[in-house]
């Protein structure tokens, strides 16, 4: 059976013209399904396209970023020489040379009067391991004379040539670490000193001038601050004036002016709202600049129209003999609302306030705006002190120059996304468990 | 079996003595059947997703006369009306099973492009759905991309005929290049049977074509089905028993899904053999 | 701390209050809730809502203004010492002075002789000043609430209507809270016309406007007087417009063909996975675009064109050639079409939306003529959504106009008049965000200029916005 059997039958033409020859249908039948598959091959490639994009992306940034989670610790033996340390001035004492010079014991080298190899190995070793010998020191001034064991990471280009990222093979003039350097560090890692460990201090510390010691701490507890007061002024003036617009206001020239201002400010740029929290927060009402206060105010004020329109459309989906049956029964209109209609509402408030909440935590143009690209070495004490937020620190980082700050940037972005997406399973969690059709 | 199918006994009785069905129609015949039934449906069943909404529909369409077909809501009046044209392929659970010819050959047959079927199939739908373009484009649409007309004239000459054949002519000439939509409900749906008849199809189904009318144009659209008549195979779903009556010359009577009983409409309607027509009809449910 | 503990306080009166009227209102009716108009808790919340909520609202303005109202007084008078610094250092020596009357470190100015003196006096003024405020604030506070109390009291009987006067203060919230989205609107549209309006008086609009320098670093130093000319914007809006354009022929065809895609061919599985795919494309931040594009597509594209720069070197293009191995990381092709990639979602979503809301019986209609899928798409579908698709592009150039992070990070800072995707380029926002990092002064019309800058996105993309949704709401009416 084909085609044409379903042929022509006696039926007169409904039109004056016969209908075109069999050859010429087949041929024109033909184009129209090869055009058809054309077609729906360009929408396939399309997404197919988009998902690359998408593989790419997220690929490309945990490629960068994983190497980050991974980091190389070393052990040494230090001796707290009495004649290097003044016990009047504890702070002074140059402890990184102390460190310089057990690291040169173990390696069985000696310094010369230029102090080029102890220069050269205190650009192996963190900063940290002075900063872990003064605390000793000030806590336990006994342990001077003896001998103890510091444990710190070492420097973020010996990390790097560790993680293959700094090569041998490159000449020698063009990368920070000369021959020797990398003889020694090969040694340490061949006779154990350096092990290889999961990064916690990227998780614990905060941002640093030294790469190995950067962490995200202070820029997650900074978002943890600022995204609270966003919640707490955007969702509850949100949701409110929503129940106003949506219940409770007439159909006139005002509301609809509000309407329209509320569509309309849900798609004003971002940067926008940066300028208008400075001209108002900081100039106007010396909010101080750059802390969770005031970043948290300029973001709420960015969630509102989100949070506002998510909040009508789930009122809407309420339907209306839930309002008629409580009015019925002689409940008030606010009885109506707050007993009944909201609370129906509420998963997907939520859900629309979470998702509103997790755009806010990406945010960044506005935040630069009001002063938080300051470089902030701790986590905010309180919500007037200077703070950053993750997607800031991105920046800050992406701008650093050192290498070793790219793979942190990347591995930042890559909490920054892990709390995102929590956020956004959060809110598809309570659509799922709550939400009803009606 | 609850089926009751008087049309192999009846209807070949009625139209003077042509054969029975099943000697008529040669399996895989190529050309047209000598019948005087157009479409022959067997043991169809149709599933959506998990649910099963037709249950062994086998029927018999005459070529050139009017077949209505009614029940209650929800009977599978129209998922059967779907078939014929194929247009339940457009609904990703469903899934039809059984055969369905037209002239001898199956539809539902791999080979059968649903393109060139639905051009012999013609379908008017419950509302109204002129497209948004002009009454013009609306009535060229089939022939343009059916390549039914090379030339412009031609084309015009296809759009005048099919707006007369649809008795539209004479209130739209003027406005042709005006939108579709601009229309009365009951001219949109004369213009929307144009659009059908202007790509020459040999069936037209109709799901229910008036009820979102009102009477006068209920009335047009019927006369219009009577003269449409003598030229096409026309199958009419609706749920206006007086319609049927009034347009029909067979009626099927569906009931949950199940054919109950078909036959020629004067029969159906004094005297039903089923006590759910005779229940049906006499407005017990439905 | 003060503002706080005394809000403490204003809520123990409070709830104190409502106690009172809650027993007040049972004692009128003997007992008895059904004799009383509402329910007992009703009359209790008026009792405490006429207690606490004035008085909080006074303690919270005196919070927010206090200050402002405090340095006016302080600043009223000026000794003839502090008159004679410059305006700067007069702003330097107020806020030492309200520094050290707080108890915080000041500048490390250091004041002699006379200003010395001033300086003395007035941070003894300075705190006097604080305590009027402070403690008339408070005082105030205490006597509304009081008052508020004592006022609505005596109102509670059996057949006062308390429900209703409490609602009525519900609906003002609710009023309240809905206004604050208009005050945002004119807190945006105030801000930025005032300090604009500031800018402009240094240098005329249609400089600005017309004008095709732009240089703003020159106006920096106070002997120059190169201010007027070097702000000619029409460098920044053509990097705009360039960028926007690349990131649309990019976002456009991707977005609207997987929209069609997933709606008229795509299965339920395969549009329950591509979606919130899609939706995470949709969610990450820009700021991750925008290292995206500095790490990875810049480095990609600069070593392309210079590849094929060099395939090309001594060839019959050679002049090409030569600039193609000069293309650096930092160009409009990389800013844009990231820039596109993080449009695809948004583009499709909402072309998505347009098109699932043409009604399925105009495709019905059309399948049912034997139109094939694609002629369903194209010739009923698209044309019928036509306007809609048109308002989702519009609102899709407006996100391209005021996206910042992508361009800061990818286009460059080099204000050039070019149509060269390859070059570098800045735009409206890059230079909003280089203006006005880092420390600012707020009368140069170089950080002013800034808002000049976002008086003009602000109104382009509101201007977007406003037809789009227009055009939106119209098509949506149609197929309601």
């Amino acid at each position: 059976m084909t085609d044409a059997s379903l042929s022509p039958s006696g039926i007169s033409p409904g039109a004056p013209a016969a209908r075109p020859a069999e050859s010429a249908r087949d041929a024109l039948l033909k184009k129209r399904h090869r055009s058809e598959k054309l077609f729906r091959a360009q929408g396939m490639a399309a997404i197919v396209v988009a998902m690359i994009f998408l593989v790419v992306l997220v690929g490309r940034i945990v490629a960068q970023g994983y190497s980050t989670f991974e980091t190389h610790t070393l052990t040494v033996p230090v001796y707290l020489n009495p004649e290097r340390i003044d016990v009047n001035a504890l702070e002074g004492v140059n402890y990184d040379y102390i460190v310089a010079e057990a690291m040169m014991k173990k390696l069985g080298v000696q310094d010369d009067d230029l102090g080029t190899t102890s220069g050269k190995i205190m650009d192996l070793t963190s900063r940290d391991f002075g900063n872990q010998l003064l605390q000793m020191v000030k806590k336990d001034r006994s342990l001077i004379g003896k001998t103890v064991n510091v444990t710190g990471s070492v420097k973020a280009d010996a990390d790097l040539y560790y993680k293959g990222e700094i090569k041998r093979s490159t000449a020698e003039e063009d990368r920070k670490l000369d021959n020797q350097q990398l003889d020694w560090l090969d040694r340490l890692k061949k006779d154990g000193t350096v092990q290889t460990g999961f990064n916690t201090k990227f998780f614990t510390n905060s941002d640093s001038t030294e790469p190995e010691q950067a962490g995200v701490w202070g820029a997650v507890i900074g978002s943890a601050m600022m995204l609270f007061i966003t919640a707490m002024i955007a969702i509850p003036v949100g949701v409110l004036a929503a129940v106003y617009l949506e219940e409770f206001a007439p159909k006139n020239r005002w509301t609809d002016i509000i309407e329209v201002n509320i569509n309309n400010l849900a798609a004003v740029p971002s940067i926008v709202y940066g300028l208008l929290g400075l001209a108002l927060f900081i100039n106007w009402l010396h909010v101080p600049r750059g802390s969770p206060l005031v970043g948290g105010l300029v973001l709420a004020l960015m969630a509102l129209p989100t949070v506002i329109i998510a909040t009508r459309s789930s009122l809407k989906a309420v339907p209306p003999s839930i309002r008629e049956a409580a009015l019925g029964v002689g409940a008030s209109k606010a009885q109506t609302v707050f007993h009944h209609v909201l609370p129906l509402a509420m998963p997907g408030v939520m859900t629309g306030a979470i998702l509103s909440l997790a755009h806010a935590l990406g945010e960044t143009a506005p935040l630069l705006m009001i002063g938080m690209v300051a470089f902030v070495p701790g986590a905010p004490e309180n919500f007037a002190s200077s703070a950053t937020v993750l997607p800031v620190q991105v920046f800050i980082w992406e701008n650093a120059s050192e290498r070793a700050f790219h793979e942190r940037t990347a591995a930042a972005i890559i909490v920054l996304l892990v709390f995102m997406i929590l956020m956004n399973a959060t809110a598809v969690i309570l659509r799922r468990r709550f939400e009803r059709r009606w | 079996m609850p089926t009751e199918n008087r049309d192999d006994t009846l209807a070949a009785a009625q139209h003077s003595g042509a054969p029975t069905l099943a000697s008529a129609i040669p399996a895989g015949h190529g050309h047209a059947t000598t019948s005087e039934f157009k479409i022959r449906a067997r043991d169809v069943n149709v599933f959506y997703g998990e649910k099963q909404a037709l249950f062994d529909v086998s029927l018999d369409v005459p070529a050139k006369s009017v077949t209505a077909f009614i029940g209650p809501s929800g009977c599978g009046k129209s998922t059967f009306l779907r078939c014929i044209n194929r247009m339940n392929d457009t609904i990703p659970s469903a899934k039809v099973l059984g055969s369905i010819e037209i002239d001898g050959s199956d539809v539902n047959a791999k080979s059968v492009d649903p393109v060139v079927l639905r051009s012999r199939v013609g379908m008017v739908f419950q509302k109204p759905n002129p497209f948004p373009k002009t009454i013009f484009e609306n009535v060229a649409y089939g022939p343009k991309i059916h390549g039914l007309a090379s030339r412009k004239d031609e084309l015009e000459a296809i759009v005048e005929s099919s707006l007369k054949k649809a008795g539209l002519w004479n209130e739209v000439s003027d406005r042709l290049h005006q939108p579709g939509t601009g229309l009365s409900g009951g001219q949109q749906q004369r213009l929307v049977i144009a659009r059908a008849i202007a790509v020459s199809p040999e069936v037209i189904l109709m799901d229910e074509p008036c009820s979102a009318l009102d009477p006068i144009a209920t009335a047009k659209i019927e006369e219009l089905i009577d003269e449409l008549r003598s030229q096409f195979c026309i199958v009419i779903v609706t749920h206006s028993m007086a319609q049927a009556a009034r347009v029909s010359q067979k009626t099927a009577f569906f009931h949950l899904g199940k054919l109950v009983e078909s036959g020629p409409t004067e029969e159906m309607f004094t005297n039903p053999r089923d006590t759910r027509t005779q229940d049906y009809i006499t407005g017990r449910f439905g | 701390m003060l503002t706080w503990l005394s809000l403490l306080f204003l809520a123990l009166f409070s709830g104190a209050a409502f106690m009172a009227g809650r027993s007040r209102a049972l004692k009128s009716s003997g007992g008895s809730k059904a004799k009383l108009h509402s329910l007992p808790n009703y009359y209790g919340l008026y009792a405490a809502l006429w207690a606490g909520a004035p008085a909080a609202l006074l303690l919270l303005l005196g919070a927010t203004f206090g200050g402002r109202v405090e340095d006016a007084m302080l600043q009223a008078q000026r000794p003839a010492a502090v008159q004679a610094l410059t305006p700067d250092r007069q702003d330097v020596f107020f806020s030492d002075v309200n520094a050290v009357a707080t108890g915080q470190a000041a500048s490390e100015v250091s004041y002699d002789g006379p200003l010395r003196a001033a300086f003395d006096a007035k941070v003894v003024e300075a705190k006097r000043i604080d305590g009027i405020v402070s403690y008339s604030v408070l005082g105030l506070a205490g006597l509304l609430a009081l008052a508020g109390f004592l006022l609505a009291t005596p109102r509670i009987n059996t057949e006062f209507r308390a429900r209703n006067r409490v609602e009525g203060w519900i609906a003002g919230v609710l009023i309240a809270c809905s206004i604050a989205a208009v005050l945002t609107t004119l807190g945006i549209v105030m801000s930025l016309i005032y300090e604009s309006w500031r800018f402009f008086e240094s240098v005329s609009p249609l400089s600005f406007l017309f004008g095709t320098e732009w240089a703003p670093q020159i106006a920096m130093r106070a002997d120059q007087v190169a201010s007027s000319g070097a702000f000619g914007a029409v460098p920044l809006f053509a990097g705009t417009f360039l960028v926007m354009l690349i990131a649309m022929l990019v976002a456009a065809p991707i977005g609207l063909y997987s929209a069609i895609y997933l709606s008229e061919y795509a299965g339920r599985s395969m549009r329950a996975t591509i979606k919130p795919l899609l939706e995470i494309l949709a969610g990450v931040p820009t700021v991750v675009y925008g290292f995206f594009a500095a790490l990875t597509v810049g480095p990609l594209f600069r070593a392309f064109f210079n590849g094929i720069g060099e395939q090309m070197a001594g060839g019959p293009l050679d002049g090409i050639a030569q600039y193609l191995m000069q293309v650096q990381n930092q160009m409009a092709l990389v800013a844009g079409v990231v820039m596109g990639i993080m449009l695809i979602p948004f583009v499709s979503s909402l072309s998505d939306d347009i098109i699932n809301a043409v009604p399925q019986s105009l495709r019905d209609g059309s399948y049912a003529m034997g139109a094939t899928k694609s002629e369903t798409v194209k010739k009923v579908v698209l044309p019928a959504a036509l306007p809609g698709i048109m308002a989702a592009m519009l609102l899709a150039v407006s996100r391209a106009v005021g996206e910042t992070m992508i361009v800061t990070m990818a286009a460059g800072l080099q204000a050039k008049l070019t149509a060269n995707p390859l070059d570098t380029v800045t735009t409206v926002t890059v230079q909003i965000v280089t203006l006005l990092t880092g420390d600012q002064e707020f009368d140069s019309p170089k950080t002013l200029s800034a808002f000049g800058l976002g008086l003009t996105l602000f109104v382009v993309t509101l201007g977007l916005n406003i037809i789009a949704l227009r055009i939106v709401q119209k098509y949506r009416e149609q197929y309601d």
